[in-house]
């Protein structure tokens, strides 16, 4: 199987934030960045497939010259290749523009499957994949938890709503924009860290693939969140208030 | 799960290539991931986590910065982040990766025969044989010169009679690097576990390095193969080129221990509130020792860096380490110290890592050249004159 996988670079979960001068933006020079988690298990997806099915992974990035930072450790992770589309002012397009871009370079690939995660950390639009698969004019499943391949079509599970899943089967090639957390995302070995530095990067400017269309959308402004008090009463039974607390310590104020 | 977001005031990272940063960023979060999780209770119980091992091997920490044999062949920048990132996590699990690679892989590499390294490295990359270092005595520490330790020749095998002490890994170790006194100078010797005549015997009632394995190895009439001797290495100068490699780790990792420390009290002084509700972080005297220990954190970072692209430029001299590890180890010591007095009551707590990193250093300023040591190591350097006796 041939899998390529978008994956984007954004600002270090829990940065301090700030709003650049243009008020539109925050600022990105004093900020780390790293792959988008939904991204990274993308790509552990088609690692995973891979190993199953055999085949190739493509990992592609669209930015400025900093993501090849994201791209070694794709490579380092076990991704085959690599496609950098080389982009300044990615800042400004929209995902219809972003999507146009990275559909221009899957097409020539010719690709069985593509992965994205199912939204960004940064804009969480979670756009990009889905327009994507209609300009490649490829079927496109959203927020999949498992994989399985039959033959000339992928078997998918699907997140609903409150627990429930839905398994539904799609003509290859396909577009699938993977759900985080739905395994162990493997740590990028010194070996293979070595072993990047000898891997192919293809480097496809954005003018080669048509350019960078006018955004149709755009952000106005860009603001901290206003902070404000609340008081939360957590019911039930002291064991489930208890798991409610754990999850709100984890996921709201991610102090666990 | 807390994910530890770096110390780094002068913006140093921009000092670091794309794939030093990788490295750094894998070691980050294993001990993030698998190393803090466990760590106060390995130390509690005494534990050394070897469950952690194939896992190191696996992502190629053991040897890192040796080349072929299936090491990863690392620069000496990328090993110091490893190093550093395991000693955020503990000294001992520090010291164990140390004293794998830069104790007993590198003399093995350096001083081995042919088939001593193709017997033993790939084993030891894989985590699946373990070694350790024996040079210290009971009567020779800060003077290893001075060893008792005996191996005479008898026919097709060396015999080894005497005893090593403070020994790192010692009884956990499938193979002993042992140096020991012949009739010409000091040689080095792979003793094997299960020899006839080679015991050990852990040692008990550490209050510092708890989750790491510390022995004593005792030789009678141990007989090993001629072949058991590492032919390249001759003299004490072998011993102390090892001990060079390993200070050089230390230098490196002791910033991991002093950013914990360093980083735990920082946060802590900006939630605890004392006088009017404000937080100590407030009060001046709380922030000139935050500043004084970011300012040293900063410092050791540059010395690190600077012996590290030395090294790799084949520049960097014994002296320069020497200076490299005494001055990080005292300032990660005195971080240590500094971090607990902030925390108050609670600094004397395991739930926070101060007390374990205070008295881990404790160690680390004693083994591998006490802090004397290479104060005297950096005054002949500067005088010309030795000073030891
Ligand atoms: C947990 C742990 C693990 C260790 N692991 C290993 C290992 O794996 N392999 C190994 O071989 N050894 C190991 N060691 C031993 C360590 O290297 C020695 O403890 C160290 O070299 C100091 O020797 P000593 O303890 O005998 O102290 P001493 O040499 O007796 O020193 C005591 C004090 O006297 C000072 N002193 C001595 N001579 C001088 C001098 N000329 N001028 C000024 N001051 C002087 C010292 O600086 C120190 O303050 C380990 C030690 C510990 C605690």
């Amino acid at each position: 199987m041939k899998i390529i996988v978008a994956i984007k670079q954004v600002p270090v979960r829990d940065s301090v934030l700030q709003v650049d001068a243009s008020g539109k933006w925050i600022r990105e020079s004093e900020l780390s960045f790293e792959v988008n988690e939904p991204d990274a298990y993308a790509l552990e997806e088609a690692l995973q497939l891979k190993e199953r099915y055999g085949g190739e992974v493509i990992a592609l990035c669209a930015g400025p010259a900093r993501v090849s930072q994201a791209i070694r450790e794709a490579l380092a992770k076990g991704a085959d290749r690599a496609i950098h589309v080389e982009s300044d002012d990615l800042g400004a397009a929209d995902s219809l523009g972003i999507a146009r871009l990275l559909a221009s370079a899957i097409r020539s690939e010719q690709p069985d499957l593509v992965l994205t995660g199912l939204q960004s950390d940064d804009l969480g639009y979670g756009q990009t994949g889905v327009i994507m698969a209609e300009l490649l004019g490829f079927p496109h499943s959203t927020i999949i938890m498992q994989v399985e391949a039959a033959g000339s079509s992928v078997r998918v599970k699907r997140e609903l709503e409150n627990g429930w899943f839905q398994w539904m089967e799609l003509p290859l090639p396909a577009v699938l924009t993977i759900q985080s957390g739905i395994s162990k995302l493997r740590y990028a070995t010194l070996m293979g860290i070595k072993k990047a530095r000898t891997k192919e990067v293809k480097r496809l400017s954005a003018a080669e693939l048509g350019g960078l269309a006018a955004p149709v959308l755009s952000v106005e402004k860009v603001y901290l969140p206003q902070k404000t008090k609340e008081t939360q009463m957590l019911d039930g039974t002291p064991a489930e208030a208890a798991a409610a607390l754990v999850e709100k310590l984890r996921f709201e104020a991610r102090v666990l | 799960m807390a994910r530890f977001a770096g110390v780094d005031y002068l913006l140093i990272d921009s000092l670091f290539s794309e794939e030093e940063l990788l490295v750094r960023q894998t070691a980050r979060q294993f001990v993030d991931e698998r190393v803090i999780p466990l760590v106060r209770d390995c130390y509690r119980d005494g534990r050394f986590p070897e469950e952690l091992i194939p896992e190191m091997a696996g992502l190629g920490f053991l040897g890192a910065n040796l080349e072929d044999y299936g090491c990863a062949g690392m620069n000496n920048v990328q090993y110091g982040l490893i190093m550093q990132e395991l000693e955020r996590g503990d000294s001992g699990l520090r010291s164990f990766v140390s004293v794998q690679g830069a104790l007993v892989m590198y003399p093995i590499l350096t001083y081995g025969s042919e088939q001593q390294k193709q017997t033993w490295l790939p084993k030891l990359q894989a985590g699946e044989a373990i070694g350790c270092f024996g040079l210290t005595e009971p009567g020779f520490g800060s003077n290893p010169g001075g060893m008792t330790t005996k191996a005479t020749r008898a026919g097709d095998c060396w015999v080894l009679n005497g005893e090593k002490t403070w020994i790192t890994n010692g009884s956990q170790a499938h193979i002993a690097v042992v140096w020991a006194r012949t009739d010409e100078g000091i040689r080095g010797f792979l003793v094997e576990k299960g020899t006839a005549g080679y015991s050990t015997a852990d040692i008990h009632g550490k209050l510092s390095m708890r989750a790491s394995v510390t022995s004593s190895l005792s030789f009678q009439d141990c007989r090993i193969p001629l072949d058991n001797m590492l032919p390249g290495a001759k003299g004490l100068k072998a011993a102390l080129s090892c001990l060079t490699q390993a200070r050089y780790g230390i230098g490196w990792g002791v910033i991991g221990a002093a950013m914990d420390c360093y980083e735990t009290a920082r946060r802590y002084s900006l939630t605890r509130k004392q006088f009017d509700g404000r937080p100590i972080a407030s009060h001046q005297l709380v922030q000139e020792k935050l500043a004084w220990m970011i300012t040293e954190i900063t410092k050791a970072q540059l010395l690190a860096l600077h012996v590290g692209r030395l090294k790799d430029g084949g520049k960097a001299e014994a002296a320069h380490v020497s200076m490299l590890k005494r001055n990080n180890v005292a300032i990660a010591l005195d971080c240590a110290r500094l971090s607990r007095d902030l925390l108050g009551a609670n600094g004397i707590m395991d739930e926070y890592p101060l007390m374990r990193h205070l008295c881990n250093l404790e160690t680390v300023k004693t083994y591998e050249g006490t802090d004397h040591i290479h104060a005297l190591v950096i005054g002949e350097r500067v005088t010309g004159v030795a000073a030891y006796k």
